[in-house]
C-alpha cells in the first residue's frame, strides 16, 4: 500500500530497484509509453494549427504526459471524468478519438459537441467525459454528484475530477472536498500539479505544504506524487481508484509537473519564469524520456521501435486532423439547438429572423 | 379534494414526484431531519431515505453543483435554495453549468434540475430573506423560471418543473405560504409551464405580475372595481418563457398596461413587459406601459412596508394609465 500525506512525491522510475506496479503487464507498459508519444504529438499539432491561424486557441499539455496517461489508464469505461482544460492525455487514455479531439479544436462538426466551445473544452457522453466549463473549479461538485448518483444506483463507476493547483484556491474547490468527504463518494480528484496557475507560482498559491495534505483535513487520503513518473502515477490511481470503487470514499491525488508551453497559445510565460528553468525540466526531468530508459533497460524497447511507432502516431495524427478539417462547420441553423430540449418561442422568433438575413445575404 | 396551504402543496408535489419516479431526490441544507426550514419537505426523509432526501453541509455552491452532477448522470435532482437571497455563492453552477450544459456538450448531456427557493419580501426579513432576483435567472438563456401565486398552481407547476427535461428556478413566494387554503388535486396533477392565469378579468387595464404581488394586484383591484375601473390581472405564472400570447390577447383587448414586480425596476421583468409590450403591440396601447415595483436600495428591514408596491402604489399606477386617450 502506497502512504498517504508523504513530504516528498512517491516515485518509481528513478529508483534503482524501479519494477513496474502490479496489474501492469510488458503490453501495459508499452501501451502507456503509446499514449504518452501520442499525447505529445497531437498537443504539437495542435500548436501548428494555431500558427496556422485555422484554431483559435490551445492550451498545451507537453510536459504532463505522465500525470494524464498514468491517472487515467485506470479508469474502466463506465468511469466518469470531468476535465479541466489539460487533460488531453487523460482523453485519449478513456478513449476519445483524435478525429473529434482536433474537430474541437478546429471548431468543426467533427466535435460531438458541435463546436459549441473554444478549443480544449473536449466532451463526449458516450464516454462519460463531461465537457469542460472555462470557468475554473465548478466541475469538482459535480464530480461529487456523478459518483452520488453512480452508489445510488448501484453502479461501480467512479468519478474523477482534473483540476490544477491553482483551482485549489476555489470556493467550489472547498466544496466539492467537504461533500465527497461528509458523503464518501467514488470521486477522486486529480490535481495536476504544473507549478504556475497562468503567471503565479504554487508558492504564491497556496501556504500549504501541499495540495495533497488538504485532503487530511476533509477526511480522506491525499497522494503526493511524482507527476512525471507514469508508474507512480498509475500505482497511486490504481490504489485510489480500486478503494474508492470498492466503497472506501474518494481521495486526492496531487501529482507534482511541469508545463513546457506557456498556459496558453495567448500567454507569454518568458514574463513570469525563467527559460533556465524550463529547459531544466524538458531535458532532465522529461515524463516521456524517463519512462522509455525505463523500458530500454528493461528490454522492452528498441530505437527502432522508437522510431516507427513515432513515425506512425504522426501519419495517423496528421490524418485524424485532416478528417477533422474536411468536417463541416456547423450550419447556421443549429444556433439555436440544444439550448432547451426544444426551442422557446423567443428563440423560434430569433432563428426565423437570423435565417431570414443570412438568405438574404446570400 | 384536500384542502392545502401552499407550502404543504409544494411538499406534496415532491411527495407524489418522488413516489411515481426513483431518479427524483431532494437535497439541501436542512431538508431531511428537520424537513425544511419552511417545511416544505416535512416528512419526505422519513419515507424516502436519508439516501434520497439528503442533508447537505452548508454550501449553495455544494448543494447545486453536486445536484448538476447527479442530473447529469441520470437522477432528477430537487434541490432546496433555503432563501433566494443566499443563492449566490452557487450562481456560477446555475448560469455557468446548469443553463450551459446541454449547449456546450451539442445536447449531449442534459440537467433536468430544479432549484426550489423561497423568495420575496413582506415578512420583515431585512435585505438577505426579502430579495426577487428573477432578473438574474431570466437573463440566462438555458433555464426556465417558474414563480406560483396559489397552492394549486405551486403543485401542478412544480410537478411540470420536476419532469421538465430542463433546469428551472422554482420561486416559491414564502410570504403567501400559509396564508390562505385551497383545494388542490390529490395525486398527480400538473400546471403546464408557460402558460399564464387571468386571476380576474376586466376591460379596461391589464396588470401583469406574479407570485405574491398577484394577491395585492387583486385587492388593488377590488378597490378600483368600486370605482368601476375593470381590471384584469394576469398572473404570469412562468416568467421564463413568460406566456406572449396571454399578454398580447389582454393588452390588446384593454389597450393598457401595468407591470407590478417586487424587485427594482432598472433591468427588471416589469422593464421586460413595456419592452416586450412597446415591440408587440403598439398599435393597441392607449397609454405608455407603467411599472410598479421596489426601489433602487437593498430591502430595508425597518422600512420594508414603504419598499413594496402596494394597492395604493397600483390603484396610482392604474389610474394614470386611464388619464390617457
Amino acid at each position: 500500500m502506497l502512504r498517504p500525506f508523504t513530504d516528498e512525491p512517491l516515485a518509481i522510475l528513478d529508483r534503482p530497484d524501479a519494477a513496474p506496479p502490479a496489474g501492469l503487464a510488458d503490453d501495459d507498459l508499452r501501451r502507456l509509453y503509446e499514449l504518452m508519444v501520442r499525447t505529445r504529438a497531437v498537443d504539437e499539432k495542435a500548436l501548428i494549427l494555431v500558427r496556422q491561424g485555422k484554431a483559435a486557441f490551445y492550451t498545451a499539455s507537453s510536459g504532463q504526459e505522465a500525470a494524464q496517461v498514468g491517472s487515467a489508464y485506470p479508469l474502466q469505461e463506465q468511469d466518469w471524468i470531468f476535465p479541466a482544460h489539460r487533460e488531453l492525455g487523460c482523453l485519449l487514455t478513456h478513449g476519445l478519438p483524435m478525429e473529434e479531439i482536433f474537430g474541437q479544436i478546429l471548431g468543426r462538426m467533427a466535435d460531438p459537441c458541435k463546436a459549441r466551445q473554444m478549443p480544449v473544452h473536449f466532451g463526449s457522453r458516450r464516454l462519460h467525459i463531461v465537457p469542460t466549463a472555462s470557468t475554473v473549479c465548478n466541475h469538482l461538485p459535480e464530480a461529487v454528484g456523478a459518483a452520488y448518483a453512480a452508489r445510488l444506483r448501484k453502479e461501480t463507476a467512479v468519478a474523477v475530477a482534473y483540476f490544477g493547483e491553482g483551482a485549489s484556491s476555489e470556493g467550489d474547490f472547498h466544496a466539492a472536498m467537504n461533500f465527497a468527504g461528509v458523503f464518501k463518494t467514488p470521486t477522486l480528484f486529480v490535481c495536476q500539479n504544473n507549478q504556475y496557475a497562468i503567471s503565479v507560482h504554487r508558492q504564491a498559491q497556496t501556504a500549504s505544504r501541499t495540495i495533497a495534505i488538504k485532503a487530511e483535513a476533509y477526511g480522506f487520503d491525499g497522494y503526493y506524487v511524482d507527476g512525471n513518473d507514469v508508474l507512480a502515477v498509475y500505482a497511486v490511481m490504481r490504489q485510489a481508484v480500486d478503494q474508492a470503487r470498492a466503497g472506501g470514499g474518494p481521495a486526492l491525488i496531487e501529482a507534482l509537473t511541469y508545463r513546457y508551453a506557456p498556459h496558453s497559445s495567448a500567454d507569454d510565460d518568458k514574463l513570469y519564469r525563467k527559460e533556465d528553468e524550463v529547459k531544466e525540466w524538458r531535458e532532465r526531468r522529461d515524463p516521456i524520456r524517463r519512462f522509455r530508459l525505463f523500458l530500454e533497460k528493461r528490454g522492452l524497447w528498441t530505437e527502432a521501435e522508437d522510431r516507427a511507432l513515432l513515425d506512425r502516431v504522426k501519419a495517423e495524427v496528421d490524418a485524424a486532423a485532416d478528417r477533422a478539417e474536411a468536417a463541416p462547420d456547423p450550419p447556421p441553423e443549429t444556433l439555436f439547438d440544444d439550448v432547451y430540449a426544444a426551442p422557446l418561442w423567443i428563440q423560434e422568433r430569433e432563428r426565423a429572423a437570423m435565417l431570414g438575413r443570412a438568405a438574404g445575404r446570400a | 379534494m384536500p384542502t392545502q396551504t401552499m407550502v404543504q402543496a409544494i411538499r406534496d408535489a415532491q411527495r407524489v414526484a418522488m413516489k411515481l419516479d426513483d431518479r427524483v431526490v431532494v437535497l439541501g441544507e436542512d431538508v431531511g431531519r428537520r424537513g425544511g426550514v419552511f417545511l416544505a419537505t416535512e416528512g419526505l426523509q422519513a419515507e424516502f431515505g436519508p439516501d434520497r432526501v439528503i442533508d447537505t453541509p452548508l454550501s449553495e455552491a455544494g448543494v447545486l453543483g453536486m445536484a448538476i452532477g447527479m442530473a447529469l448522470n441520470g437522477m432528477v435532482p430537487v434541490a432546496e435554495v433555503q432563501f433566494i437571497d443566499f443563492i449566490w455563492p452557487g450562481f456560477d453552477q446555475v448560469v455557468s453549468e446548469a443553463a450551459k450544459l446541454r449547449y456546450r456538450s451539442g445536447g449531449q448531456f442534459t440537467v433536468p434540475l430544479v432549484i426550489r427557493a423561497p423568495y420575496g419580501g413582506g415578512i420583515r426579513g431585512g435585505h438577505y430573506h426579502s430579495q426577487s432576483p428573477e432578473t438574474h435567472f431570466v437573463h440566462t438563456p438555458g433555464l426556465k423560471v417558474v414563480a406560483p401565486a396559489t397552492p394549486a398552481d405551486a403543485k401542478g407547476l412544480l410537478l411540470s418543473a420536476i419532469r421538465d427535461p430542463d433546469p428551472v428556478i422554482f420561486m416559491e413566494p414564502k410570504k403567501i405560504y400559509r396564508v390562505a387554503k385551497e383545494e388542490v388535486p390529490a395525486d398527480d396533477y400538473s400546471v403546464p409551464l408557460g402558460v399564464a392565469r387571468v386571476a380576474q378579468e376586466g376591460s379596461d387595464a391589464t396588470v401583469i405580475t406574479f407570485g405574491a404581488m398577484v394577491h395585492v394586484v387583486l385587492e388593488a383591484a377590488r378597490r378600483l372595481a368600486a370605482e368601476s375601473v375593470s381590471v384584469e390581472v394576469l398572473d404570469l405564472r412562468t416568467l421564463l418563457p413568460f406566456d406572449r400570447d396571454a399578454i398580447l390577447s389582454s393588452v390588446k383587448k384593454t389597450g393598457r398596461a401595468v407591470a407590478v414586480v417586487e424587485a427594482p425596476a432598472l433591468c427588471s421583468f416589469a422593464s421586460e413587459m413595456a419592452a416586450f409590450l412597446q415591440e408587440e403591440a403598439l398599435d393597441s396601447l392607449l397609454a405608455p406601459v407603467r411599472r410598479v415595483t421596489g426601489y433602487f436600495t437593498p430591502v430595508p428591514y425597518g422600512l420594508d412596508r414603504l419598499y413594496l408596491p402596494d394597492a395604493d402604489r397600483i390603484i396610482e399606477a392604474v389610474r394614470e394609465v386611464l388619464r390617457y386617450g
